[in-house]
């Protein structure tokens, strides 16, 4: 089978099963941290050219009303200046904490970065997702990014002496964080008790058994030819090799098929023909997965063509 | 669900038994499946699409698109995907219908066991009761972070009065300009008195929010490294204050420095002792999490101070507002100690004598 690509497995590292509260195990993805920086720089850029848009517009409608109110004198000037500064001030507040909380609270779970990239924050232990753990992932938000920036400057100018480097260490630790546990999870997540998972996203594929060669017990319908595998041939492979087979029916490409089928052809000592290959694996795969149902019923399973 | 479903799907709502042999009457797809596991999901695939349909809806926040009847079928709908799955698992060997089910349960899961509220349901309830349990769930951490600070501010004050250098080690003195061991009575009131209009209050209120807010968030962020971080930073801020106070009280000006602090500093200086109570509540979970792993002790332990994290910068806004507006432009000992006092009774009358009735069953358990 060496022609067969390898399953696309995704990122075996990064695998986890949640239980949920009925009991289902379901298989999930821890987000990559690339993905994860990459959100937040995304969410970033989207907080700060929305707040810069919102300063253009205080400022012009600011510019009006000093217009407005010029022969008042610089008194009036100075108090409106004021003004549009405290309601920065509070916009400015008011939207870098609330877009990352009431965004993480909707239905998504995540921000329009993370919604992006595909990913969205999860309660860690499978039960509900509480509104008070995104409020703390969020706070936490805070200390991790700007209370570094703070220590930077007293470290490097050593203003503080060694307590500056004490800080910019301490704070140096926060950063490392996501990078020193295999979930990745920031100081955030782990006082939350969260975690950021791939959002999962599936169609619905056709159900192979129903169609071409599969549905009409291993008959072509180019050539008409009945392709009827017997006891033998079959106990070759496995699961593994079913669902190999299976990815590349779906893909439908003709090279892969071709290599396929030759060398089922060769392994189960068949002549390998030319023109009908797809019929062929449709009655293969068909035969194959049955055979292998039913010994699933019964408990025993076959996972490669190794076992 | 047959009946309800009946009406949205292709296939005709009969008795879901798998292993049932087709009928004659059945639709095509499933009479010509060749595998049971096929015909297994061709049968409940319907329930399945309605099931992505109404999340892919829920998802977009597009909740008016979706019927009640939809709504009360998601999480049965749910139940039964996630049973699907579970059968699906002992009988199919189909690697696509496996991915679909479990990437279909999983987003079931997230809208059936996400947030229950919005950010502003939220904030209600948190208002109306959640704040100030949150506030007396930490009570032993509250009476830990008061001890300290007390101490700190006595501390303060005797190492000043024994050594006046001292002071220069506590206090930042460009936080102090004239404020400093041998100013005169005079300087001294002269930092106190009251401003002649409100021009430059309101600028001057966003920026020591913004000071304090960063204290206060560093303080519970401390908390981390088992709650000493925090209690050291209480202790400096409390030293802090005791030096001042005593600079004060050195120059006969208690009760003036008294009612000139209690106008913003109750409610302030509780802020800050409610962040290092947060802090410390965090900490001491990590280092005692009893019968929890750590790392759950201190989730739990963590909503509880974020919640209190919440109220504490809330309590910041109105301090930053009652240091900028009425300790300048309001003169005299009585009122100012008026103004500081029914802060100060508010507070605690809040915190620690509201407590509307507590319906538990609508609520998390462990969000107390």
């Amino acid at each position: 089978m060496s022609a067969i690509a390898l399953p696309s497995h995704h990122d075996e590292k990064r695998a986890r099963t949640i239980l949920t509260p009925e009991g289902v195990s379901i298989p999930v993805t821890v987000a990559s941290r690339g993905s994860r920086i990459g959100a937040f720089l995304l969410d970033l850029a989207i907080l700060y050219v929305g707040l810069f848009l919102l300063v253009l517009l205080l400022f012009f409608i600011g510019i009006g009303s000093l217009l407005g109110g010029a022969d008042a004198g610089t008194d009036a000037l100075n108090s409106t200046g004021e003004f549009f500064l405290v309601i920065l001030f509070l916009i400015t507040f008011v939207v870098r904490h609330g877009y990352f909380l009431s965004m993480e609270l909707g239905p998504r779970g995540a921000t329009w970065g993370k919604r992006i990239v595909g990913i969205r924050v999860a309660a860690r232990d499978g039960g509900r997702l509480k509104s008070e753990a995104i409020i703390a992932r969020n706070l936490i938000r805070d200390i991790e990014l700007m209370v570094p920036l703070t220590f930077i400057s007293p470290a490097l100018s050593g203003e503080g002496g060694s307590a500056g480097w004490a800080g910019l260490i301490w704070v140096a630790v926060f950063l490392a964080f996501p990078f020193i546990n295999k979930d990745a999870l920031r100081a955030g997540d782990m006082i939350a008790g969260t975690w950021v998972l791939e959002a999962p996203k599936a169609k619905l594929a056709e159900t192979l058994s129903t169609q071409g060669a599969a549905a009409s017990e291993g008959t072509s319908g180019l050539t008409g030819a009945q392709y009827d595998f017997g006891e033998e041939e079959l106990s070759i492979y496995g699961e593994h090799e079913l669902q190999t087979l299976e990815r590349v029916l779906r893909e439908d490409k003709i090279e892969p098929m071709i290599a396929v089928h030759e060398t089922i052809c060769n392994k189960i000592g068949w002549n390998p023909g030319a023109g009908d290959e797809r019929a062929f694996l449709e009655a293969f795969y068909a035969q194959l997965r049955e055979r292998l149902e039913n010994d699933m019923r019964f408990g025993k399973r076959k996972k490669d063509k190794f076992s | 669900m047959s009946d309800q479903r009946a009406g949205t799907i292709a296939t005709p709502a009969r008795p879901k038994s798998w292993l049932q042999e087709t009928g004659g009457e059945a639709p095509s797809d499933i009479s010509i499946a060749a595998l049971r596991s096929d015909r297994f999901r061709l049968e409940r695939e319907g329930d399945w699409e309605r099931l992505e349909d109404i999340l892919t809806k829920v998802e977009k926040g597009r909740l008016r698109a979706l019927s009640d009847e939809d709504l009360l079928a998601l999480p049965a709908l749910y139940r039964t995907a996630a049973s699907s799955l579970s059968v699906a698992r002992e009988t199919s060997l189909d690697a696509a219908t496996l991915g679909y089910l479990e990437s279909l349960v999983q987003r079931a899961w997230f809208q059936v066991y996400g947030p229950r509220e919005g950010f502003a349901a939220w904030l209600r309830s948190f208002f109306l009761g959640g704040w100030s349990r949150a506030i007396r769930a930490i009570w032993l951490d509250i009476c830990i972070a008061l001890f300290v600070m007390v101490t700190g501010t006595v501390v303060g004050w005797l190492l000043v009065a024994q050594d006046k250098e001292w002071y220069y080690r506590l206090v930042p003195t460009s936080l102090a300009d004239t404020r400093v061991p041998g100013a005169s009575r005079e300087q001294l009131l002269e930092t106190m008195k009251v401003e002649q209009d409100a021009s430059g209050l309101s600028a001057f209120a966003a920026q020591l929010f913004s000071h304090n807010a960063g204290i206060a968030i560093l303080t519970f962020a401390l908390g981390f490294a088992f709650g000493v971080p925090s209690l050291m930073l209480l202790i400096l801020n409390a030293t802090m204050l005791g030096a001042f106070l005593w600079l004060f009280a050195s120059q006969d000006l208690t009760l003036e420095i008294s009612a000139w602090l209690a106008v913003h500093g109750t409610t302030e200086l509780f802020a800050i002792l409610l962040a290092g109570a947060a802090g410390l509540h965090v900490g001491r979970s990590m280092a005692f999490p009893g019968n929890a792993s750590v790392l759950e002790a201190m989730a739990s332990a963590g909503r509880r101070a974020a919640v209190v994290m919440v109220g504490v910068v809330i309590m910041l806004v109105f301090a930053a507002l009652l240091e900028a507006f009425p300790r300048q432009l309001v003169g005299g000992e009585a009122n100012r100690l008026a103004i500081g006092g029914t802060f100060l009774a508010m507070w605690l009358a809040y915190f620690f004598a509201y407590r509307p009735k507590y319906d538990a069953l609508s609520h998390d358990e462990d969000t107390i």
